[in-house]
């Protein structure tokens, strides 16, 4: 597996960071793991409902500081 | 992943429409949805190729967002098309009479739809209107 991605996102607002994810996590090979930033609180709970329908795995979210930190596994 | 179409009109000048139509469209395409856009009227000077202009505000959500960090709304058409597959296209009729040959839009425009196709691609789908 190769080191975690960074997706920072910090200062975009939705769906910003979500696209931001959804461009890094096809450069990406499968099991790979991405960890977003993101300053905008909405897409910090949409991230998740994106990964969730569209079925790759959502391995935790966080904040620090006013930053989200998402933490994402490609699985297919 | 459940698959719906989603058929999305934009006609407005309005910023606020404007990026509600791309959220909704660059959203829907990445999240498996089968996505067309129909654009005509008013919104269609914006995508002429290498068009820059600033789309004027409704109200103050609008003047807030031109000063904020949010997402362009002709990225977020753009992002639909490259990351969602979404499909783009103008209207014939408007293309006519604003004079705009094939070809003189952004590139992730498709090519002219008449309302007859339009009409039979979005059926049985979800239809929104900006």
């Amino acid at each position: 597996m190769a080191e975690k991605k960074l997706v920072d996102a910090r200062g975009s607002f939705c769906p910003g960071p979500l696209m931001e994810l959804i461009a890094a996590i096809k450069m990406v090979e499968i099991g790979d793991e991405l960890e977003v930033l993101s300053t905008d609180k909405g897409s910090a709970a949409e991230i998740p409902q994106w990964l969730k329908k569209v079925g790759h795995e959502h391995l935790g979210s966080h904040e620090e500081a006013g930053v989200w930190h998402v933490n994402v596994k490609r699985t297919k | 992943m459940e698959s719906n179409k989603i058929s999305i009109v934009v006609l407005s000048d309005k910023r606020e429409q404007l990026q509600m139509a791309g959220m909704i469209a660059s959203v829907g395409a990445v999240s498996g949805n089968e996505v067309l856009v129909f654009i005509s009227m008013n919104a269609m000077r914006y995508f002429v190729k290498g068009a820059d202009e600033k789309a004027p505000c409704e109200g103050p959500v609008g003047e807030l967002m031109a000063q904020k960090n949010v997402p362009p709304f002709k990225m977020l058409f753009e992002q639909a098309v490259t990351l969602g597959d979404a499909k783009i296209h103008p209207c014939s009729m408007a293309m006519d009479v604003l004079g705009i040959e094939q070809g003189g839009l952004e590139d992730y425009i498709g090519e002219a739809m008449g309302l007859t196709m339009f009409l039979d691609e979005c059926k049985g789908g979800q239809v929104w209107s900006f």
